[in-house]
């Protein structure tokens, strides 16, 4: 009993070192990161400004709910592209800095290398997500006078825990090759919000595509989201949406630490487990 | 050294040696054309280190050194044979392993940006080290391998190699390692640097009684520090004994007249090449 004690408090130590070293990264590249935000910014007032675009072409629309709608697409896209992007870019960055051989040989289990990573890309996520919402919603003066922003937070987190999955699924490419599969974890992001209706409804797309949006979380958490924040919805009348979310966070977890496994130990057999690939 | 905080895996079995390797070989496997040809980088060897031994193992570049290196440290997995470090199984418990294990390699590896005390902090806590023991152990062992304080929050990119490798040394250490592995520790750094790390491998063995692989090319490294100096050829250990004896079995004067005579050896492109 002592002994399992022991070992979880060393377990959680040393996901709380990635935490810390995340941490420090940011503080160090703050102003990176202030470029990096207005780039966000930017990317999504171009998106957010077709609601607009739409209503001088004579289109009728209500452009606020339109605006809104888009917002929300182009926040999940950014958040999404956040922990995703912490993910897929751990095994690189280490490997560019060259402490990938001295993390990965480290008695810190690997479910809580990535469990950190992908915690900390959820943290720094919703702080980003969260300060865009702000500028953009200020920016438009968008009125949102019945939005349920705690339902909004419980959708994110309970969506955050499929993302993360996904995302170690999509952390291992980087690992097994060095070259190009920074671009592949990409690549995978871009076609799970593809399928999901990202800036438009599930509805109008093909019935092959929609059959995929069905197993993607972001189908879900989209919709949940917009619900929340432009309809009101409460996280009771959400349900709907929630309950498959955690049902594929319950298998994409485990998957994506699995195939992380395989990953690391064909990356220990060929030998790309060194700072140069 | 004798750390407030020890939480290296207890060595288990003190009758055995601390590396026990038996037919080691690690192949690997390049692409040529549309072709893949299989190359053996290691072995097999075999050998083992006591407890509180410090063994050399020298050889040129491609030798297999770095690749005996990270097999021991976990980062790849074996073709044939096995290793044991302190009666564990290197390639079936490598967590058990890990916490008994640090390294020193070649490149002082770091965060750039981050100041030597964010790099050790953080790495300590992989360890299961605590924040509230790190705060007073970081200081205390950087200012013993000589690094001065005033220079620890700032970026590691500002820092000398030699100061950077001496941070190395601090981060393998803070561990507590009970195996100190050390793959070319003191290459390219100037002559002081140099002697300043020779002195604290020294006193490591001296007071913290650490057993210690140090895979080298620089062969009065090897005769200074170690007890055995083994003489590593295109993946083949060719001998490990005691430096005096290597120069009577191969009738030299000098380790350096020793190794050149067991190797025989310019170095070719094709062993460039393996590493």
């Amino acid at each position: 009993m002592r002994g399992t004690a022991t070992a979880l408090r060393s377990e959680l130590m040393g996901l709380s070192g990635i935490v810390e070293r995340n941490t420090y990264i940011i503080r160090r590249y703050i102003w990176w990161e202030l470029a990096w935000f207005v780039w966000t910014l930017a990317n999504t007032l171009s998106i957010v400004f077709i609601a607009k675009g739409f209503q001088q072409t004579g289109a009728r629309i209500d452009v606020n709910k339109a605006t809104s709608w888009l917002l929300i697409g182009a926040l999940v896209w950014s958040y999404l592209g956040m922990v995703f992007g912490l993910l897929v870019e751990m095994v690189q960055w280490e490997r560019w800095e060259g402490t990938i051989e001295h993390t990965f040989m480290a008695p810190l289990s690997r479910s809580m290398h990535l469990l950190g990573t992908g915690l900390f890309g959820v943290l720094y996520g919703l702080v980003r997500t969260a300060a865009l919402f702000v500028v953009v919603a200020f920016f438009f003066h968008l009125s949102l006078p019945g939005a349920d922003y705690l339902a909004a937070l419980v959708v994110l987190l309970v969506a955050s825990i499929s993302f993360i999955g996904i995302g170690m699924m999509t952390s291992v490419l980087p690992l097994i090759s060095p070259e190009k599969g920074v671009q592949l974890g990409y690549i995978a992001q871009g076609l799970l919000l593809v399928v999901s209706g990202v800036y438009y409804n599930v509805s109008v797309l093909p019935g092959w595509m929609q059959a995929l949006a069905r197993i993607s979380p972001a189908t879900y958490a989209l919709r949940a989201l917009r619900s929340s924040i432009i309809d009101g919805a409460g996280v009771h009348a959400l349900w709907g949406d929630i309950w498959p979310m955690l049902v594929i966070g319950v298998i994409a977890v485990p998957l994506g630490l699995e195939i992380f496994r395989r990953g690391e130990r064909y990356a220990k057999r060929h030998g790309k487990l060194k700072r140069s690939g | 050294m004798s750390s407030a905080f020890a939480f290296s895996q207890p060595v288990s079995d003190r009758a055995r040696p601390a590396v026990e390797v038996s037919c080691l070989r690690k192949d690997f496997r390049r692409r040529e054309g549309l072709r893949r040809r299989r190359i053996s980088v290691l072995g097999p060897v075999s050998f083992s280190i006591e407890r509180g031994e410090c063994v050399a193992i020298l050889g040129q570049n491609g030798s297999g050194k770095s690749t005996l290196v990270r097999l021991l440290s976990t980062l790849l997995l074996e073709d044939a044979g096995g290793a044991r470090i302190f009666g564990h199984d290197v390639f079936r418990e490598p967590r058990r392993v890990q916490r008994l294990i640090n390294r020193v390699s070649v490149e002082a590896s770091f965060f750039k940006r981050l100041s030597a005390i964010e790099n050790l902090s953080y790495a300590a806590r992989f360890y299961g080290l605590r924040r509230r023991d790190t705060n007073v152990e970081i200081p205390r062992i950087l200012e013993r391998v000589g690094f001065p304080l005033a220079r620890a929050t700032g970026p590691m990119e500002e820092l000398s190699r030699g100061m950077q490798q001496k941070v190395a040394l601090a981060r393998a250490l803070l561990t507590s390692p009970a195996l100190l592995l050390l793959d070319e520790p003191t290459t390219g750094l100037d002559p002081r640097s140099k002697l300043e790390v020779q002195d604290f491998i020294r006193e490591v063995r001296r007071v913290h009684d650490a057993t210690i692989l140090l895979c080298t090319h620089d062969l009065a490294e090897a005769e200074e520090l170690a007890e055995r100096v083994g003489i590593l050829h295109r993946g083949e250990l060719l001998c490990l004994a005691p430096a005096d004896e290597l120069k009577r079995r191969y009738g030299a004067e000098t380790l350096e007249e020793a190794f050149f005579s067991a190797t025989g050896a310019v170095l070719t492109e094709e062993e460039e090449a393996r590493e």
